[in-house]
């Protein structure tokens, strides 16, 4: 914005044609605020109106040129100069030359590939973002208009539970199953742990959910850990043959899609941390990574993986599965 | 049919617990009393010695009732060769009482009731809190100063087991949260499966 009284500056306004329409998702900013923005997806037109309104009604207003792009870029904190934009769209809406009065432009971006979902990060932001400038001779008049991109995805082909033999020799063997590796935002993980040898005195057990941010490469990697999530699954003792049950609802927790290595740039991954604590406040963990994606809000379930998760209930036994089956074709 | 958008949270399916698993002792069983102080010798040359007896039933303990005879310095030996041998993070100590073994004082110093006492209880914690480390109980020094008559200083160092449980594999995974001073964490590791 220009600070001189005299000549003339306008205001750039972006409307979206779908803006009554379209649903706002809510995104944290840098500083830690929530704010709602329009959503959108890939693949999904990009649309609306730039009006330029003129300060001053009398004057004219003499530009270089004025134009909109649409901007998915990448901003690593630690290198604020350098945004690495991975989808740049450019649209002219008026060659150089003189508005006497206020103007609406139309622009419209054709399916656009939005490939990862908006990120704001303790040490990188990814966002996409409208950006119309009427530029001039000594300084452009801009304005931005963020956007949040989700991606979706559907259930996987493939997602088996994870289930392990883990401990200190001769002193603490437990096995823990967790019921799927895939786990959607609003989804819940269920699992065991089942007590095979406890020769310490355990206190208590607690499931942390562990997010870590990576950002940079070779030897100037960066991981940030952030602890998003402790849940307490056991109060007191164990002995051998017990078995304690997980259940753990997502949606609770502000989480993100897994991300991994986004544009060679940064990843976002997640890992469940078992910890179990003993008397003298001594700690003994076992993390284990799993895969977060994002469902989308229609999505049908397959029969067969209905079937399966019916199945998963039942350790081995193969025949249920066909009589889930036969139960579902008949219904 | 079932609404396809709520989650199955139903439990696993879990192997019954034996009763005798429930309802036995507890496999971790390990109690050290300090106990019994006795002032021998005489003039500058006396000291306190405390009773130390083990109950225990960890099979990595010989045996499974000891009872010995420990000085203050005792206990000052095992923390310094466990600080050199291994890489746990060795309780503290019940203070040296440098000053109470100056002259001139009006008690009796380091043969004060309350104080020997106080020292009673700190060295009772700090044996308990040690003997029940994972890792200390790999080391020849803790069972020689638990379960030997005396302790003969001019031992060799090493370890009690030869089978994997030493600091390589306890440590070697990247310890994510930030541990509070002086706290212990242990990575579980895949075990050698059991016949």
């Amino acid at each position: 914005m220009s600070f001189f009284s005299f000549g003339q500056s306008a205001e750039i306004d972006v409307v979206l044609t779908d803006a009554e329409t379209r649903k706002k998702a809510e995104h944290k900013t840098e500083d830690g605020k929530k704010d709602k923005y329009f959503l959108f997806y890939d693949g999904e037109t990009v649309a609306g109106k730039v009006n330029v309104t003129l300060k001053n009604p009398g004057k004219r207003l003499e530009h270089q040129g004025i134009k909109i792009e649409f901007v998915g870029q990448i901003e690593l904190y630690y290198d604020r100069g350098n945004h690495h934009e991975f989808v740049s769209l450019v649209k002219d809406l008026a060659r150089p030359g003189e508005l006497t009065q206020s103007q609406t432009f139309d622009f419209e971006f054709t399916h656009v590939e939005k490939p990862y979902e908006s990120y704001t990060g303790q040490n990188v932001k990814l966002r996409y973002f409208l950006r119309a400038t009427v530029s001039r001779r000594l300084n452009d008049i801009s304005k931005e208009m963020d956007i949040v991109v989700h991606t979706l995805s559907t259930y996987p082909e493939l997602n088996s539970s994870i289930k392990m033999e883990v401990g200190i020799e001769d002193c603490l063997h437990i096995e823990f199953e967790y019921n799927k590796s895939k786990y959607h935002l609003k989804d819940v993980i269920v699992g065991k742990i089942y007590f095979l040898l406890v020769r310490i005195k355990i206190k208590h057990m607690e499931i942390d959910i562990i997010k870590r941010e990576t950002t940079g490469t070779g030897p100037s990697v960066y991981h940030e850990n952030d602890t998003i999530a402790k849940y307490e699954i056991m109060d007191g003792a164990p002995v051998r043959g017990e078995s304690i049950p997980i259940r753990l609802f997502l949606a609770g927790y502000e989480m993100t899609p897994t991300m991994r290595d986004i544009n060679k740039k940064f990843s976002v991954r997640y890992y469940l941390n078992l910890v179990l604590i003993d008397e003298e406040e001594r700690r003994y963990f076992k993390q284990q990574e799993i895969t977060l994606w994002r469902k989308g809000d229609v999505v049908r379930k397959s029969m067969s993986s209905q079937a399966t998760i019916g199945a998963q209930r039942f350790e081995g036994s193969k025949s249920s599965v066909s009589s889930v089956l036969d139960l579902k074709c008949r219904a | 049919m079932s609404d396809p958008t709520v989650a199955d949270t139903r439990r696993l399916n879990s192997k019954p617990q034996d009763l005798t698993d429930a309802y036995g002792p507890p496999s971790n069983f390990l109690e050290i009393d300090v106990y019994d102080p006795q002032t021998t010798g005489v003039g500058r040359n006396r000291f306190t010695t405390y009773e130390v007896r083990m109950q225990t039933n960890l099979p990595i303990f010989k045996l499974k009732d000891s009872v010995v005879r420990r000085r203050y310095s005792d206990f000052e030996w095992l923390k310094n060769e466990l600080e050199r041998d291994s890489k746990i993070v060795v309780p503290p100590l019940p203070g040296k009482a440098l000053k109470r073994q100056l002259p001139f004082r009006g008690d009796e110093g380091i043969f004060e009731d309350s104080f020997i006492e106080e020292r009673r209880v700190g060295l009772e914690q700090f044996i308990n809190r040690l003997a029940g480390h994972p890792l200390a109980q790999n080391e020849r020094c803790l069972h020689m100063f638990l379960q030997d008559e005396s302790i003969d200083r001019n031992y060799i160092p090493g370890k009690v087991r030869h089978s994997p449980r030493d600091e390589n594999d306890v440590y070697s995974a990247h310890l994510l949260n930030p541990t509070p001073p002086g706290c212990l964490a242990l990575s579980l590791e895949p075990t050698l499966s059991l016949p």
